[in-house]
């Protein structure tokens, strides 16, 4: 287990105990408790991460990851346990310089300051300074190149950092990580984000960087990405540690089961189709076009049918929701919602003619993170709260506990802002509002994104309750676990339905349309 | 080697957004130019006002814009460093008028108006800018110590310090300044007003601080990203201290060259022009949201705003109508911008 020798994925190191490893563990953990006032969001919880190896650090929403993170990254200091690095105790909190050259962590939210440029941004703060002591800006820019090029990070210092797509923002902040000597990386749901194409990127460059002796912390709700990239993977379940084993000799029913503290349900039995033909149909798209989005877009969403609508980033699928809903409106062609012609590019029309929409950005498009859940849900039914544009506070909280609770959101009360509430239960009350007006058709754009395995297994099952009463169902994702329900699924490639397939698909297959590859050829 | 494939996969997914940020092979970035999208808007007025009145370009009639500017000018300045920080300081405008009346009010002789004579001349200077300092102080007292909105602080302040100038004069203006206040404002270097000196002088400064030096590279990141600049080591709040307090030192030396010039501090001093002086920096390509834009930009705003109001007076438009124009110009000057920006103002 030299450095620099390990294959691209390294065989499972043995797990028998007598093993004596060879360096000291990058990062060890032991006996880590941190209480957050009455709660204990850590207990006795632990983590050792090896020199060279992709850990996963998994667990439901809630579980301590986050906290575990911030311990780790010594922004926070444990109330009690010890963290060591390569042997060593950890350096005192306020030494952020110190910190810096052991760990790094790519957060969810940018930690880039999109108004400075990328080599700005890679040098903030220790910029290089000329002879008159004025920052140096070719200076600062030759060193930024040579920092992305020696990582191999195809992206021009010169960017506005605020123009770089998602994927290359990492990169980035990879790079600017190793550049502090940094050797152990934490990458926290580096995926949510991404598509399908980019996250391969991204885990041929972990690949890479780990043959040159990086060393990574993974987290994701994705299990199929720890089994593809990780060695090692740490459970975490209700603040402590659960279980540490080598991927390949956990499968995946032991992990879920792991996570959830219960046996999972399997979700892949066939869903009988609740199509009703006879019905008019929920949708009804005719030739759609939009300049350089998409393009003679044609299809059917029956009453009762679930429909999916696949496609990398930048396919279009996006792009074709948003217009059904009138968040954009189309250059050409029709769209139909349950016999009614809503006015294009008016959210207000698409509603009013029964359509429900879960936006693809619950933080941007989804919810006032300080309203209450009460008057979040109920934000697009104020007809229903009273007469005349009077809202009726009773009426609007006994609707809101109706949704809380067939919904399962997990909440004190009504009056929570929706910003207290986890990733998960925030969705809930995204789809909460997409159902309060009863929909003829419901429009889910990337409905799971940054949502634990519980509540994304609830509020799948919650469409397909839904799709049961008669409602029509589009969902537009990349996320092959949003669309294994769905009667058809079209395909969508550079803006045109290119492959449509009707449920008992491979994964294979039905990437490789989305990527755009003919599996025949 | 993976390398080479992965780094060309990402050049095709960056695509055409990667041609946009630079020109003439990546010598020029875009954004440099951004700064200097007034520039020909400058031109064309100068152009129009040669046509309208040939006084415009000569030499009496440019210093004359250049003086009538500089104070404002000062207070562009320091509005424009507070807003790449993302904060707002609306007080600027009654630093401006007290600083300058409460080192009037004790330096003026007892007897004439309401001056109490308390201070000999040279006094006043220094007591300007430390009045200046003090408030800029309170104010980063209250809004980063105490963690209030700064909007509301400022607005607030405003206020109070507009209503102590008016209660130390007594609503009247102070006659009789000293020697040292009126200098200047008015004395003459080199063939040029002093002020005009003051005031370019002060933004060459700034545009070398702001783009060449770690302080002001540390103001927009903390503008774009106040998380991110503490994250890369920056001490935020030190920062924001010394850009609230450098701001309201900066207006009350505007105070000064007013008072010097007109040789009077009158109760209403500044009174109203915060307005322009937002109009000005937003024009020059400021960002109401803080992290963008830059000195150069804020100079050309108010050096345009100036110059059409000259243009206008030259044209022999009634006074009575040049208010009217003044919002007019903002808004026409504001679309402009938008135009050539490019991009939807925040």
């Amino acid at each position: 287990m030299s450095d620099g020798e390990r294959a691209v994925t390294p065989a499972p190191a043995p797990a028998d105990d007598g093993r004596v490893p060879a360096a000291p563990p990058v990062v060890e953990a032991t006996g880590i408790v941190k209480r957050f006032g009455p709660t204990v969001a850590l207990n006795g919880a632990r983590i050792t991460i090896r020199p060279g190896e992709t850990h996963a650090l998994v667990g439901r929403n809630g579980a301590g990851k986050s906290t575990l993170v911030s311990v780790l990254t010594g922004l926070q200091a444990p109330d009690e346990g010890t963290v060591t690095f390569g042997g060593e105790p950890s350096p005192r909190l306020s030494d952020r310089d110190a910190w810096r050259q052991r760990v790094a962590c790519v957060y969810q939210k940018s930690t880039i300051i999109p108004t400075l440029t990328v080599a700005e941004n890679l040098f903030l703060n220790r910029h290089d300074h000329g002879r008159s002591r004025l920052i140096s800006w070719p200076g600062v820019r030759r060193r930024a190149q040579e920092l992305l090029s020696t990582w191999s990070v195809d992206v021009d210092p010169q960017t506005s950092a605020g123009d770089l797509s998602v994927e290359q923002r990492q990169f980035v902040e990879i790079a600017r990580a190793l550049s502090f000597g940094a050797r152990f990386i934490i990458l926290d749901e580096p995926t949510a984000q991404l598509d399908g194409a980019a996250i391969n990127r991204l885990f041929d460059r972990i690949r890479d960087l780990q043959q040159q002796g990086v060393t990574f912390l993974f987290i994701s709700h994705h299990l199929q990405e720890v089994y593809d990239i990780c060695d090692m993977v740490t459970v975490f379940r209700d603040a402590g540690h659960i279980v540490t084993a080598p991927v390949a000799e956990l499968p995946r029913t032991e992990l879920v089961a792991a996570m959830t503290g219960e046996a999972a349900i399997d979700r892949l039995q066939a869903r009988p189709s609740t199509l009703d033909r006879t019905a008019p149909p929920a949708l009804s798209v005719q030739a759609l076009g939009s300049e350089g989005a998409y393009d003679d877009v044609t299809f059917q969403v029956g009453a009762g049918e679930i429909v999916g609508l696949a496609g990398a980033a930048g396919s279009g699928r996006t792009e074709v929701a948003e217009t059904v809903v009138g968040l954009r409106a189309a250059q050409a062609g029709e769209v139909e919602i349950a016999g009614n012609r809503p006015r294009p590019g008016s959210v207000p029309a698409a509603l009013a003619a029964g359509a429900g929409f879960v936006p693809q950005d619950r933080h941007h498009q989804g919810f006032v993170p300080d309203m209450s859940i009460a008057d979040n849900a109920t934000l697009s039914v104020p007809h229903r709260l009273g007469k005349n544009g009077f809202l009726s506070r009773d009426r609007r909280d006994l609707l809101a506990g109706n949704m809380i609770e067939k919904l399962a959101i997990k909440t004190p009360g009504p009056e929570l802002p929706v910003s207290a509430l986890s990733g998960g239960n925030q969705q809930k009350v995204v789809m909460a509002r997409a159902l309060a007006d009863d929909p003829r058709l419901l429009v889910l754009i990337n409905p799971t994104a940054g949502v634990d395995v519980r509540s994304k297994e609830f509020l799948l099952g919650k469409v397909e309750e839904t799709a049961q009463t008669g409602t029509g169902v589009l969902i537009a994702s990349d996320e092959l676990d949003d669309l294994r329900m769905c009667d058809r699924i079209l395909v969508m490639f550079q803006g045109r339905v290119t492959t449509e397939t009707a449920r008992g698909w491979h994964d294979h297959e039905l990437v490789a349309a989305m990527e755009g590859v003919d599996l025949n050829a | 080697m993976p390398e080479t494939v992965l780094a060309d996969a990402a050049a095709q997914s960056v695509g055409p957004g990667h041609k946009r940020t630079a020109l003439f092979g990546g010598r020029i970035p875009l954004a440099r130019l951004r700064d200097l999208a007034l520039v020909p808007a400058i031109v064309v007025i100068a152009v129009v006002g040669q046509i309208v009145n040939p006084v415009f370009l000569q030499a009496d009639n440019l210093i004359n814009v250049l003086q009538t500017m500089s104070e404002m000018a000062l207070l562009v300045l320091a509005q424009t460093m507070v807003l790449i920080v993302k904060k707002m300081d609306l007080s600027l405008e009654s630093t401006m008028g007290l600083a300058p009346g409460v080192a009037a009010w004790l330096v003026v002789p007892a007897g004439a108006g309401h001056g109490l004579g308390l201070l000999p001349g040279a006094w006043a200077i220094p007591v300007t800018l430390v009045v200046g300092a003090l408030v800029g102080v309170i104010n980063s007292l209250l809004i980063i110590r105490f963690g209030l909105n700064g909007f509301i602080v400022t607005l607030g302040m405003l206020i109070v310090l507009r209503g102590i100038l008016t209660g130390i004069s007594g609503g009247q203006t102070f006659f009789q300044l000293p020697q040292s206040m009126l200098y200047p404002g008015t004395a003459e270097w080199f063939g040029m007003p002093a002020s005009i000196w003051i005031c370019l002088a002060l933004f060459a400064v700034a545009i070398v601080v702001l783009g060449w030096t770690s302080f002001g590279r540390s103001l927009y990141a903390i503008g774009g990203n106040v998380d991110a600049a503490k994250a890369a080591g920056i001490r935020t709040d030190r920062v924001l201290w010394t850009v609230i307090v450098t701001g309201s030192v900066l207006a009350a030396l505007a105070g000064l060259l007013l008072s010097g010039r007109l040789a009077s501090v009158a109760s209403a001093q500044g009174n109203g022009y915060i307005f322009t002086v937002f109009a000005a920096a937003v024009i020059g390509g400021i960002s109401l949201n803080g992290g963008k834009g830059t000195m150069f930009g804020a100079f050309c705003g108010i050096l345009l705003l100036f110059m059409i109001q000259n243009v206008l007076t030259l044209a022999g438009v009634p006074a009575q109508w040049i208010g009217a124009l003044n919002g007019l110009i903002i808004l026409v000057a504001l679309a402009i911008s938008r135009i050539t920006g490019g991009k939807v103002q925040e």
